[in-house]
């Protein structure tokens, strides 16, 4: 259980810190989330400059970015993502390690964007690996890919190691890859995964 | 520069038996371009580039153009032996009427150039070339050993309009995966349904929505029917 807020804080004046390791646990988590260096469109340019010192994004821990999928944390599709990069970025995030997580930054990301209706653009990569933060924007500015950063942290700080509800990598039953969509002769099979993304329903 | 009809007069002095046509550009900017015949397109281009008045040495733009098929209405005159009867007497008189005929025209898929002149600081000149139809027949020559920055603008014509270039050194698709089998820019292209999720549809996208709905709702209720 958690220490109470007040009781902590006159602990730590006499030197005594309390602490949980579910707290630390997040705490570790979230202090140091590695993005994957990777870019796909005019996002990744906004992506970028949020790494560099205007920005800063070295503050929340997440300016190393990795050149692996193997060392990263988190997979920011910073852009559109083409039917024909859908299965890579897929296989890429399948190949990243447990923890992990990804922010769909921009329109085209979410939803195709603009170029929604092209012959060669996804409707949005959510429909094939789970997204834990959304960011609309065309492109994002760098405060909104700060505040998914900060969002995703909160998100972090937020779960619990047991019970429901817990983080994929904590439940043996999850399932923690993806299948990989297969480009056929008119267009992607499946063109979804209807366990991460049961096709929403609108309601007018 | 010379004129297009000054470039039709030079490749047709040079290039023996070249057939080229002027396709007019009614417009103000006037660009009037050059169509060539398949079979000598490749030495027409290869003048084009050396001769020393045009030395066209840049190949700026290549795409492609899909042209449908076309019904043309046309009024002609026939003349036709008609029976009248003049004063109670039957008579034959030729007489001249006028009928619509429809004809079909049949489509085809065009490659344009747009050339320059680095050299000599001109430009453009534009040429086309066609295919016999947009079925069969859609082989046309390569002019990536003339210019080689076509070669990437021909990948990418055959990928999206399915124009082959034949001579070119590696025509595979450029912009689509190999497996694909459509060519997206063509007219008569039919996308895939996937308007399963449209929040905000409007115009064409709301009616195609709507249609997915509706063959959806009819799928489950003939599976529903076979259920019971």
């Amino acid at each position: 259980m958690a220490v109470e807020a007040g009781l902590k804080i006159e602990l730590g004046k006499q030197g005594v810190f309390v602490t949980t390791i579910e707290e630390l646990y997040n705490w570790g988590r979230r202090s140091s989330i590695w993005p994957m260096q990777f870019g796909l469109a005019c996002c990744a340019i906004e992506m970028i400059a949020t790494t560099m010192a205007r920005y800063d994004l070295a503050r929340f821990g997440a300016e190393v970015f990795r050149p692996s999928p193997r060392q990263a944390d988190l997979m920011i599709i910073s852009g559109t993502v083409t039917k024909k990069m859908a299965p890579q970025v897929v296989r890429l995030y399948n190949q990243m390690a447990e923890p992990k997580y990804v922010i769909a930054m921009g329109a085209c990301a979410i939803s195709g964007g603009p170029f929604k209706q092209g012959y060669n653009v996804l409707k949005g990569i959510d429909r094939y690996i789970p997204v834990d933060v959304h960011i609309p924007g065309c492109p994002p500015r760098p405060e909104a890919l700060l505040h998914a950063f900060m969002t995703l942290q909160k998100k972090i700080d937020g779960q619990h190691l047991t019970g429901e509800g817990r983080p994929r990598h904590l439940d043996a039953e999850a399932q923690g890859e993806f299948p990989v969509p297969v480009q056929g002769e008119h267009d992607l099979e499946p063109t979804s995964n209807p366990g991460v993304w049961p096709v929403p329903i609108t309601i007018r | 520069m010379k004129t297009v009809e000054e470039i039709k007069a030079a490749i047709e002095a040079a290039v023996p038996g070249a057939w080229v046509e002027i396709v007019p550009n009614p417009s103000v900017s006037g660009q009037h371009s050059l169509r060539l015949a398949p079979e000598h397109a490749f030495e027409v281009a290869t003048f084009l580039r050396d001769d020393a008045e045009l030395s066209l040495d840049f190949l700026s733009n290549a795409t492609g153009v899909d042209w449908l098929d076309k019904e043309i209405a046309e009024k002609v005159k026939v003349a036709k032996t008609v029976t009248k009867t003049l004063d109670g007497v039957d008579q034959q008189v030729e007489e001249t009427v006028e009928e619509t005929r429809k004809r079909v025209v049949p489509g085809y898929l065009e490659a344009v150039y747009h050339l320059f002149s680095v050299a000599k600081g001109h430009g453009p000149v534009v040429i086309r070339i066609r295919t016999l139809n947009r079925t069969d027949q859609v082989s046309l020559p390569s002019l990536t050993p003339v210019w080689r920055s076509a070669e990437f603008q021909e990948r990418e014509i055959f990928d999206l309009f399915g124009i082959v270039f034949t001579g070119h050194p590696d025509l595979r698709r450029l912009l689509m995966w190999d497996e694909f089998k459509d060519h997206p820019m063509r007219r008569d292209y039919v996308e895939p349904d996937d308007f399963e999720y449209e929040p905000t549809a409007h115009d064409d996208v709301l009616k195609r929505a709507e249609a997915h709905r509706a063959k959806l709702a009819a799928a489950t209720a003939v599976q529903e029917g076979a259920g019971a």
